[in-house]
């Protein structure tokens, strides 16, 4: 199987702190990867790294394009790369308001990412957009509000519309259900689960919530201070943790 | 090895132990070379007092506990593999398609109906939703699962229906090898029965079959052999 995404080595420094220290994994079609760490392991900046929003000091992020091609997404020229984001990549923000416009409509915030990718056709656009939102659970009739309006977990699932909408190959999520209620987060991974399903995604998760990753992760890197200190399958990772911290994590967690 | 053309899965000389870093680094050696042949319509128990170490062997068998040492060599399509040395993406197809694991509780997802979580397996083998819901219907019913509980969560279920969706999750598909973590422990004897009555068609089937069973009926009727633990202390 060729891989979608294998990184390698992957290095990103703030001064002194190593925030990514040689970080290596390859990520297949239709996978889950989960990463878990605390705040400061560099989760974070790792997903940031990748998505190219943060110049890094070393290793290599090779991608397989949707046409077969290998590009080097740390050479690609800047404007493949916002083509690359606009198509076949999706990131969906922990808070939706940096994932969504909030001043125009949610039908808008869903056509716009159809007419990013060349659609011009209104009536089809729109007639899109209601079908995503009924996919991700919002009345049609709201297709005229404004986001502001919505509550959090609604925005989150607009933003979610919003990304899959141009069916992305690549999805990378940063706690997308951090901050939200448990009742509305349980409904968000529902969702997430069955979409990455039906639409063969392949997903970086980022979170510090092991029952996040218990429910949507096939695998699991575990991240300590810059460095992965522990991976594999999720449940290899869960119910048989070798390394100190993750036996931590693990054993901290209420209902694992 | 791998010399038998019924042979299904070979492991040899397993060693797992347990360190508990946040109990001081206590270490519990728990399996210490293990052997253990199956071939295809074959039922070998696993027995022994519990704490021996049954349960250990069979999420190690399923590569959900990562053994120390040894190999588990698995027929898987035309190839033999061993589970240790899989990368991850081919683990997840070994367990899609040849072991099936019916671990002793299910687990709930919410908002999720029962019909769908037992759906599962074969839609990630591709099966469209028509058919993987009708197999599980099929199964279901012969399970004795009330009609009306098909499309709630498990969430309120009692431990019997729980359990019975977790068969059906696994039955479901035809796997060629088959770990059973006492499957029917919750059950009473009607559904014991048709438990028993599903596994022994799978035998028949030629599915080779790793299971622990507290209840010695289900067990003389099911298995050909037994492999004892002895408790190490």
């Amino acid at each position: 199987m060729i891989p979608l995404l294998s990184v390698q080595n992957l290095c990103k420094s703030y001064g002194a702190i190593m925030a990514c220290d040689r970080i290596s994994f390859d990520l297949y079609p239709g996978q889950v990867l989960g990463i878990i760490g605390e705040s400061g392991s560099g989760k974070s900046t790792l997903l940031q790294g990748i998505a190219g929003q943060l110049p890094l000091d070393q290793g290599q992020l090779l991608y397989w394009d949707g046409q077969g091609q290998v590009l080097d997404l740390r050479t690609i020229r800047e404007s493949h790369r916002r083509i690359l984001m606009r198509t076949e990549w999706g990131f969906v923000q922990q808070n939706p308001r940096d994932g969504l416009r909030m001043d125009v409509t949610a039908g808008a915030n869903i056509g716009e990412r159809l007419m990013n990718v060349g659609d011009r056709h209104y009536g089809k656009i729109r007639t899109t957009a209601a079908e995503w939102l009924d996919q991700v659970e919002i009345p049609g009739d709201r297709i005229d509000g404004l986001p502001s309006n919505f509550s959090g977990g609604m925005q989150q699932r607009l933003q979610l519309a919003r990304v899959l909408v141009t069916q992305p190959r690549l999805v990378l999520m940063d706690e997308p259900t951090g901050g939200l209620d448990v009742s509305v987060q349980a409904k968000l991974l529902d969702l997430i689960r069955s979409l990455v399903r039906t639409l063969h995604l392949s997903v970086i998760l980022v979170t510090h919530d092991i029952g996040v990753v218990r429910l949507l992760a096939h695998r699991l890197m575990v991240m300590q201070n810059g460095q992965v200190v522990e991976q594999g399958l999720t449940d290899q990772v869960l119910d048989d943790p070798h390394h100190p911290y993750t036996q931590q994590l693990v054993s901290a967690t209420l209902t694992p | 090895m791998h010399s038998s053309p019924t042979l299904q899965l070979q492991a040899e000389n397993l060693y797992k132990s347990f360190i508990l870093h946040v109990h001081n680094g206590v270490q519990l050696p728990v399996l210490q070379g293990v052997s253990l042949n199956v071939s295809a319509g074959e039922c070998v128990a696993l027995s022994g007092a519990s704490g021996a170490g049954k349960s250990t062997l069979m999420r190690s068998l399923y590569g959900n506990y990562r053994i120390d040492k040894g190999s588990i060599w698995v027929r898987h399509q035309q190839d033999w593999v061993d589970l240790p040395t899989l990368q991850p993406h081919e683990l997840i197809t070994v367990r899609q398609r040849t072991i099936g694991y019916v671990s002793q509780f299910l687990r709930i997802i919410p908002r999720v109906p029962a019909l769908t979580v037992a759906a599962e397996p074969l839609l990630d083998l591709g099966f469209s939703s028509e058919v993987a819901i009708a197999k599980v219907q099929d199964l279901f019913r012969r399970l004795n699962l009330p009609e009306s509980l098909w499309s709630l969560s498990p969430t309120t279920f009692s431990g019997g229906e729980k359990q019975r969706v977790n068969l059906a999750r696994t039955l479901v598909v035809d796997y060629p090898i088959l770990l059973l973590d006492e499957p029917t422990s919750a059950l009473d004897a009607a559904n014991r029965e048709a438990v028993m009555q599903l596994i022994e068609e799978r035998k028949a089937k030629g599915c080779a079959i790793v299971g622990i069973f507290h209840d010695d009926e289900v067990r003389d009727r099911l298995c050909n052999r037994m492999l004892t633990f002895e408790r190490e202390n």
